[in-house]
């Protein structure tokens, strides 16, 4: 009779950190050579960037000091930040968005819980959540903290409320657009195709412009629109077309036999949407989905057109002042790191979820 | 709220149309009285120019089992798929339960609550469990709460041999099993017709039996089933009335004893010949 042979480990040489070296960089020779070469150009290329930011680089929050090192005067991003933060929100009332920030942190990692998802009182926290972070920033009102209006809000902070306002205000509106677009409803239909076209075939810009200039020509002069607030409808409406195009796409990738089959239960139409069709679609649409977010992120940043004091326009305010001019490098590093941060964090999200939602292939 | 002030009205007429009609030649004897659960008459359909479904009349007792066969393109699909409006048609009546099947949203999901469907590709809903799957229906189109759905779901799947499996998703399932599941999520609705189209077609061999042996019980106990397939064993075991359609026409409609030992027409003997000496 056959014996079981015992399980035994692979070779040391083709598992781990060295197995990996060798497998991909060493082997056969020829690897070897390339992997030199490339390295020999990537120290070429990096080693004056690190003599700029990290060797020849200080800290020091004196312009004078800093003016005799070649390399980047990070003092000027310690003295700038609450500024490259929250624009000119008051300094004494600061606590304020950062309290906001670390409630929706709180809430986020609540939401990681496996054992709380889906609890009612979470759901009610997520939604209550927008309401208090918005209170909280602008105060007045019943809240009895002192007002800021939104033309002191700018920064990090702004570019944050903006993208994050039109992502979570441009899903529900593209998820319907795309209904709407393949419907064989008489009149949404037609109108979700010009809404799309049309907004997709003008530049975001534009619409800035139209929101904060056009707009108010058309609206009684006694009702002030808030800058920051037509901003964040400009953007969501861009968006709300881009997403809808690729929601679209999701619910176009699905077998015809899943729509006949929720029919054939006799499921209403949007018990049949919510219920089989959009959980599939927007599980195929996640990767293009997060892809239009990092878009959306990035390009509040036009927003400076239109007088917001984004994260951008931070870094030309405090480049402008006497005491740091010039230091661009430093803060276009300094918020290039901030966009790439967040960015992949978003891609980070993306990939999470993509693992943990079941999708049709497991 | 509707059904209750039209059903029975509407079964009245519909009972007695079927009696003063008794004649029309495809579909002999079985109307005349409630125990029609489906009446089809006049039925035509297009698509584009192409004319698929031909003067269908029939009727469907209930209890009765009905194999539908035929070459491919014959429309026997298109038929069943047109009794609970997959598919629209363009002439005549079509009545499930007393229900005519008209435009009207209420009317088409009226009578899809009461036909199940079982597809030749399961098309169950592969982001659900399988317990979901089943629950699905209940819960979703009867407003059942989830509880008394889920005890109901249960029940039918170890009715068709997937207990065990509740919690798992169809693509970790077989194809005869998903086709099972997706004859559990039908019954879950407890539906008073079955229709099943070519459901054992995108199936390996092995695993043809085991999804006939659940179509068998549920014949055993007395569902109403029309059924499209190939597998003429099945059908000469299980149906009272065989039909043969061939280019959107019902060529022959017999008792099933009568069509397996003596077809009329020549075209439904050619293909018997063809499938069962193969």
């Amino acid at each position: 009779m056959a014996v079981d042979i015992p399980d035994r480990l692979p070779p040391a040489t083709s598992v781990g950190v060295l197995g990996w070296v060798r497998r991909n960089l060493l082997c056969p020779w020829y690897n070897a050579l390339l992997s030199a070469a490339t390295a020999f150009l990537i120290a070429k290329a990096a080693a004056p960037f690190w003599n700029w930011a990290v060797t020849n680089a200080t800290i020091t929050l004196d312009p004078a000091v800093a003016k005799r090192h070649t390399g980047a005067a990070w003092g000027f991003i310690r003295e700038m930040w609450p500024v490259f933060m929250t624009g000119i929100y008051p300094a004494e009332e600061r606590w304020r968005p950062l309290l906001a920030l670390c409630a929706v942190l709180a809430v986020a990692g609540l939401t990681c819980v496996r054992r709380l998802r889906g609890a009612g009182w979470l759901r009610a926290l997520w939604l209550t959540t927008p309401v208090l972070v918005f209170a909280c920033i602008r105060g007045g009102g019943i809240t009895g903290l002192p007002e800021v209006g939104t033309h002191y809000w700018g920064g990090l902070m702004l570019t944050l409320l903006l993208s994050v306002v039109a992502m979570v205000a441009a899903f529900p509106v593209s998820v319907l657009l795309a209904l709407g677009r393949t419907s064989d409803m008489p009149v949404a239909r037609p109108f979700c195709v010009a809404y799309i076209e049309l907004v997709r075939g003008v530049p975001l810009i534009t619409i800035l412009f139209m929101a904060s200039v056009v707009l108010p020509l058309f609206l009684p002069s006694d009702l002030d629109l808030d800058k920051v607030l037509r901003a964040m409808a400009g953007i969501t409406m861009f968006f709300s077309a881009y997403l809808a195009e690729n929601i679209r796409g999701g619910l176009q990738g699905l077998s015809r036999g899943q729509y006949e089959a929720a029919d054939a239960l006799g499921m209403g139409y949007w018990t049949k949407m919510r219920v089989v069709i959009l959980p599939q679609a927007l599980r195929i649409v996640i990767p293009p989905m997060v892809n239009n977010f990092i878009g959306i992120l990035k390009d509040t940043s036009l927003v400076g057109i239109v007088g917001l004091v984004d994260l951008l326009q931070v870094a030309f305010a405090t480049t402008s002042n006497p005491k740091w001019f010039g230091r661009l490098a430093e803060a276009y590093t300094f918020i290039a790191f901030w966009y790439w941060v967040l960015c992949y964090g978003l891609s980070g999200c993306s990939r999470y979820l993509e693992r943990r939602i079941p999708s049709a292939g497991k | 709220m509707h059904a209750s002030e039209n059903a029975p009205s509407a079964a009245a007429t519909t009972g007695s149309t079927a009696s003063s009609d008794t004649s029309v030649p495809s579909a002999p004897s079985a109307a005349g009285d409630r125990d029609v659960i489906i009446d089809i008459r006049g039925l035509n359909k297009w698509y584009g120019q192409f004319h698929v479904l031909k003067d269908i009349t029939l009727q469907v007792r209930r209890r009765e089992k009905v194999v539908v066969c035929g070459p491919s393109g014959s429309g026997k699909s298109t038929l069943i798929r047109t009794i609970n409006r997959l598919e629209e048609h363009q002439e005549g009546t079509i009545t499930v339960d007393g229900t005519q099947l008209t435009d009207d949203i209420r009317h088409i999901e009226r009578i899809r609550r009461e036909v199940g469907m079982v597809f030749q590709q399961f098309n169950l809903f592969p982001h659900m469990t399988i317990l979901e799957n089943v629950v699905a229906g209940p819960v979703h189109v009867r407003g059942m709460p989830r509880g008394q759905a889920e005890e109901l779901a249960r029940a039918y799947l170890s009715r068709v041999g997937i207990g065990e499996q509740a919690a798992k998703f169809p693509g970790q399932l077989s194809g005869g099993q998903q086709q099972r599941v997706a004859i559990a999520r039908a019954l879950a609705m407890q539906p008073k017709v079955m229709l099943f189209d070519e459901p054992t077609s995108a199936l390996d061999p092995e695993m043809i039996k085991e999804v006939l042996d659940v179509m068998r019980e549920l014949a055993e106990q007395g569902m109403t089933m029309i059924c499209v397939t190939h597998e003429m064993g099945f059908a000469r075991e299980v149906a009272d009335t065989m039909i043969f359609m061939d280019k959107g026409q019902i060529v022959e409609y017999a008792p099933a004893q009568e069509f397996f030992t003596a077809p009329r027409e020549e075209r439904c003997r050619a293909f018997l010949d063809q499938i069962l000496n193969h």
